[in-house]
Parts: C-alpha cells; structure tokens; sequence
C-alpha cells in the first residue's frame, strides 16, 4: 500500500510538472486555434531568466522568499515580452494564412529561440539553486512527497482555478471566449481581437514562466533542451485532455504522469513510454476531442 | 515589383558568396592532417572539448620542431554533437577536406555510426573515449581507454568486493553506451554468485523526474545502484535520491565521471562512485601534459584530456615511425611499437585496443573525484 502512494504522488508530481506547462498550450489553442510549439521555448527562457535572477540575488544575500518573488516576476515579465513578441512576429503576419502556416512557424520560432539561448547563454547544463526549502512540517512525509512537489501540485491547481475563473467571469475572458468562437464576429461587436490574442499570450507566457523556475527548482538542472522535451509531454497531456480545454489540460497530465509512474512502478521504466502514448491512442479512439474536449463543430 | 526583385538577386548574391567563401580552408599544400571530431557543443561538449586541447597541444610541440619528416601538421576539427546522424556527416566532412587519420569520436553511438565512412575511406581513427565493445570490428579503429568489456565488471566488483554489498539494482538509459555496460555489470553479478540483481531496468533518458524508478529502487531493498549512462541522467536520478532519503550508494561508469556531474547534482553528488580512466598522477609524461596545458589555456584539462593526449601522440609518432599516413603502415607500427604517453608505455593489440589501459573507481569528496584507495 505505501508502494502504492508513492508512486501516486510520483504520478501526481509529474502530472503537475506537466500540467502547469500544458495550461499555456491548451489556452492558446483554445482561443485563436494554434499550436504554439514555441511555448515550451518560453518555459525554458523563463527558467534561465529566473536561474540569472536569483542567481545574482543571491550574491547580494537576498532572503529566500524574496529571491523567490522577484526572481518569478522577473521571469514572468521577460517571457511575457518574448510570447508577446514572437505572436507579433511570427503568428500575427500568419493569420489569414491557411492552418498549417503558422505552424510551420511555430515550429522555426521554437528551433530559433533554442539556438538562440544555446548561443547566448551556453550548451551546457547549469545547477538551478533550489528555490524550494525543505519544510520542516513535511520531513515525516518526505520519503514520498517532497516540498518543492507540494509546492509544484499547489501551484497547479491555484493557476487551473485562476484561469478557468480568469475566463467564466472576467471582462477580458469573455472577450477571449468571444474571440475563439467567432473572431469576425468579435470584431464586428468592437472587441480588439489583436489585444485580446496579445493578452492571451502574455498570460500564457508568465504561466510558463513561473512553472519554468519552480520545475527548475525541482528537478535542479537546466539547459537550453529542456523547452523542447517538456512541450511535447505538455502537447501530449493537453490533447489527451482535450485541446482548448483548461481543467482538460490539468487533467490529461494527471493521466499521463499517473500512467507513466504506474507502468514503471508496476512493470517496467522501459515500457514508461509505450504505455502512455498507447493510452493516448485509445483515448483518441474513443473520445477523439480528448478527455474533457468538446467535439468541433464545423462553422459554415 | 521591381523592387522585390532586386531584393531577391541582392539574396542571391549574398548566399552565393557564402557558398563561395565556404571550401577554401583545408585545400592548402603538403601537411599532414590530423581530424578532431567529437561532442563538441551540446550536452556532452564537456566530454569532447578536452580533446581538441589535448591535441592542439601534441601537434604544437610536432610542428615546433619541424612537423613530421619535414611535413607541418595541421588540425582539422569538426563537431559531431554525440549525435549518430551528425557523425555520419562529420566524417563524411573530414575525408572531403582530405585527413590523413582521425582522432575520435567521443561517444560510442556516434562512433559507431561514423566508422562505416571512414573504413571505406582507409582512414584510421583512434578514440580517447569510445568505449562501446563491437567498435573493435572494424580494423581500422583504436582507442586509448580500456572498453567497456574491461569498465562493466570493474563498477560490478568494486560493488561486490570493495563495498561488499549483495543486494544490487542495475538501472540504464537503454543508449548504445549505458545500456551493455549495464548487461554487462549484470553478467558479472550472476556468475560472481557472490550478489543478486534485486532490479534491473532502463530509464527514459531526458526525463522530467525520475521519483517513480526510484521509489522501485527503494522497494526492491538494493543496497547499491549501478548505473549505466551519461551525467544529466545520473545527477537526477542522485537528486530525488536525496529528496527521497533514500540512503543508497550509487556506483557508475566514466560518463558520470565529469566535473559537471559534482556541479549540477552539488551535495546530492558526494560520496557518488564513478569508473574513470585509470588515474595518472603517478606519471611524469601525464603530469607534464597536465601542466602544459594549465601554462597554455590557464586552467586544468577536462575529461580523456590523457586519452587524447595518448592517442595524438601514439597516432603521430607511428606516423613518423612509418615514414607514410599509409594505413597499413600506420597500423603495422601502432601494434608492434611502445610510445610513452601519459597513460603509460602503450602498444594496441589486434583488436585496437591499448595493451595497458584500465580503469580506476573514484569517489566524490568534498566536491571533487578522488581516486579510491
């Protein structure tokens, strides 16, 4: 049994690593249709702007929690900056294009901005500092689930409620919701789409960001690579979850981080892999929009 | 309209200039050309980087004193990123640009990959790191570190033996590099009768987090991991070690045996055993080596910095002894004549391999590999 519960909160832990990156991917395909393969780049620039920070903090003898705090802003900002930037340079020319467009440049930005860090930061792997001090209220429980995981799960959840709130009842996220289900439509009703689609980036993007450093923290390393890797769990969690869907997203990466901690812990790590893209492949067989996603219907 | 165009042959112009500007390096006269290719930029530049030094610095002494039977000889160096598919490219590369024999490449998978090119070439290639046991098909290949035949039963006995534990769990990446020093430590266990294999597994290399294998660790009740693999695998793993208080010893292989393993996994990394290339403080031409190059780039060589130095210095030595860069020649010397390099007084056997290279255990101490007594 308490095989058992370690390894559900080694599911857990990984589901919200995976979550807190998916939210950003499930909410831009949510509203304007794309998939911005780019977004686990911006991850991986907010892990290293948050690295930079508190690195330097540091140095001068900051406290912790206020390394912590100034070095999160810090990284939402300037993530926030290069989503902003990278929609207006590469999505926004693309949006009359067909579909497939802005994907392609997706992808280039994502490939850019990867050469882009290895260029101006370095290729190698760099110790993170860990953010996340060991509580002292959780030593009796930290042979299964850590501080800097409690802290990861909490923040999953806080940011899918934010969100989902940020869309039901705002101002702004009825003007998302507006957006994604007709744009001509919007326009007409004077909704500024372009700004609506910027914020939905920049929100996104701090998500990112703040996930960037706190999965930084936890794993303790990063490098240039790591955006690319986490995207496409994080892609892979969104559409088990149904694409477009906030709760969807946090859900389809429970799944996905349960399922590959149950097939190591009860079969084999080699078979990790296997067994959560073939879930995936059942779970598209029977619900094609995913878990929690609404069947697309055709406007005409 | 008219415009757009002139913006369009304005490009063309410029990228035919880079094509232009590209093949002129490597054309001139009568050198001998001594290839570097390896890892080096990505994750495992570490591993490569040394090796360029090593060599820049054996070839720097040649050309000090004249070059070669009156030939100067000249570096061509090429990046394979420890990638298969790059590998074959850079090989490909440096027989375009004419090299005589070729030091590397550093990983094993890469290695591999690029060996089919460069014996169809005739070119000889000497590792300071491949340690992948079945390179040894193909004739024209050498190394200077021991291979992994020798690497997975020495982790399997300091285990066994000097650590003296019984209950052992062998966990991999499932790479061309982790994975049969893995078996091979297995095989070991078995016959020895004197442990058991408690868990045997391979991980997703490039995971996010790595609780779940370790949590199975835990349950299997080893005393003792060995691991086959490179360092960013090794120092997660180490990591949720700690995080998880899991209190036991972990024991791998030269790929974790890097300074970047003891910064990235920091306190997480002490008391970590690693397999490295044997340890050469005792010998005069390593230690001369090692201070060369701390007067020439003002800091301490990295990883098969010896390696490399060995086998810059056996490959142009049996060079001048042959009086050609004709392989068969080249090869004829290498077997039969001694060279002093830093790893010791080195011939190859038929199999390529250096007669005299073995392995050390180290352990992490205060942030640093030491050797184990």
């Amino acid at each position: 049994m308490d095989y058992f519960i370690e390894l559900l909160f080694s599911g857990l832990t990984k589901g919200s690593i995976y979550g807190l990156i998916a939210l950003g991917y499930t909410m831009v395909y949510g509203i304007i249709g794309l998939i911005n393969f780019a977004h686990g780049e911006i991850y991986m620039i907010g892990a290293f702007t948050s690295f930079i920070v508190a690195t330097v903090l540091s140095i001068y003898g900051f406290p912790l929690l206020a390394i912590i705090v100034i070095a999160g802003v810090a990284a939402a900002v300037w993530s926030s900056a290069y989503g902003y930037t990278v929609e207006k340079v590469a999505y926004r020319p693309l949006r009359h294009a067909p579909r497939l467009s802005p994907l392609i440049s997706a992808i280039g930005m994502s490939i850019f901005l990867q050469n882009y860090v290895l260029l101006a930061q370095t290729s190698d792997f760099l110790p993170f500092p860990a953010l996340i001090p060991e509580f002292d209220f959780m030593e009796p429980v930290a042979h299964i689930v850590g501080s800097s995981d409690l802290v990861i799960l909490i923040t999953t959840a806080v940011s899918m409620l934010a969100l989902t709130f940020l869309i039901k009842f705002t101002k702004i996220g009825k003007a998302m919701r507006a957006t994604a289900q007709d744009r001509t439509m919007a326009v007409l009703v004077g909704i500024n789409v372009d700004r609506v689609i910027s914020a939905t980036f920049i929100i996104g993007s701090a998500l990112a960001a703040i996930g960037g450093m706190l999965i930084a923290s936890h794993i303790g390393q990063i490098n240039f690579y790591i955006g690319f890797l986490a995207g496409i769990k994080a892609f892979t969690a969104a559409v088990l979850g149904g694409i477009g869907s906030i709760p969807g997203a946090v859900l389809g990466s429970m799944v996905l981080g349960l399922t590959e901690a149950f097939a190591t812990g009860y079969v084999s790590s080699d078979y990790e892999d296997v067994f959560a893209f073939s879930l995936l492949v059942l779970i598209l067989i029977f619900k094609p929009s995913g878990l929690l996603g609404k069947a697309e219907t055709k406007k005409v | 309209m008219h415009f757009g165009l002139k913006k369009k042959l304005f490009t063309a112009a410029v990228a035919l200039g880079f094509a232009l500007a590209m093949p002129v390096a490597g054309m001139a006269g009568d050198t001998i050309k001594l290839g570097v290719a390896g890892a080096h930029s990505g994750d495992l530049a570490s591993y490569g980087l040394p090796t360029i030094k090593a060599a820049e610095l054996v070839v720097a002494k040649y050309n000090a004193k004249g070059g070669i039977n009156g030939k100067k000889v000249e570096l061509l160096i090429e990046d394979d990123v420890c990638s298969p598919e790059v590998a074959t490219n850079t090989a490909t590369k440096l027989i375009t640009d004419g090299v005589d024999v070729v030091i590397g490449h550093i990983c094993s998978g890469a290695t591999k990959a690029a060996m089919p090119i460069y014996k169809s070439a005739n070119i000889l290639v000497m590792s300071p790191s491949a340690t992948s046991d079945d390179l040894t098909e193909y004739p024209n290949f050498f190394r200077t570190i021991a291979p992994n035949a020798a690497q997975a039963p020495a982790m399997a006995d300091f285990a066994m033996n000097d650590l003296g534990f019984t209950k052992i769990a062998i966990i991999h990446d499932k790479g061309d590099y982790g994975k049969p020093l893995a078996e091979g430590a297995k095989k070991r266990v078995e016959e020895s009768g004197k442990a058991e294999v408690v868990l045997f597994e391979g991980i997703t290399p490039k995971g996010m987090d790595y609780s779940a294998i370790v949590q199975k660790i835990k349950r299997s009740g080893a005393e003792v991991v060995i691991f086959g693999g490179y360092h960013p695998e090794a120092s997660k793993i180490v990591t949720i070690m700690k995080k998880k208080r899991l209190k036991v010893k972990f024991v791998s292989d030269d790929g974790v045996k890097d300074d970047t393993f003891i910064k990235v996994a920091g306190a997480a990394a002490e008391g970590v055993y690693a397999a490295g290339p044997q340890d050469n403080s005792s010998s005069t031409m390593a230690s001369a080596a090692k201070a060369e190059h701390k007067k020439v780039y003002k800091k301490d060589p990295g990883a098969f910095f010896d390696g490399a130095y060995s086998a810059a210095t056996a490959l142009l030595n049996a060079i001048e002894k042959a009086g050609s860069t004709d392989m068969a020649a080249v090869i004829k010397v290498l077997h039969s004549e001694d060279v002093e390099t830093p790893i010791g007084m080195i011939h190859f056997d038929e199999k390529g391999d250096a007669v005299g290279a073995r392995y050390s255990m180290y352990v992490v101490k205060d942030g640093q590999y030491v050797v184990v007594q």
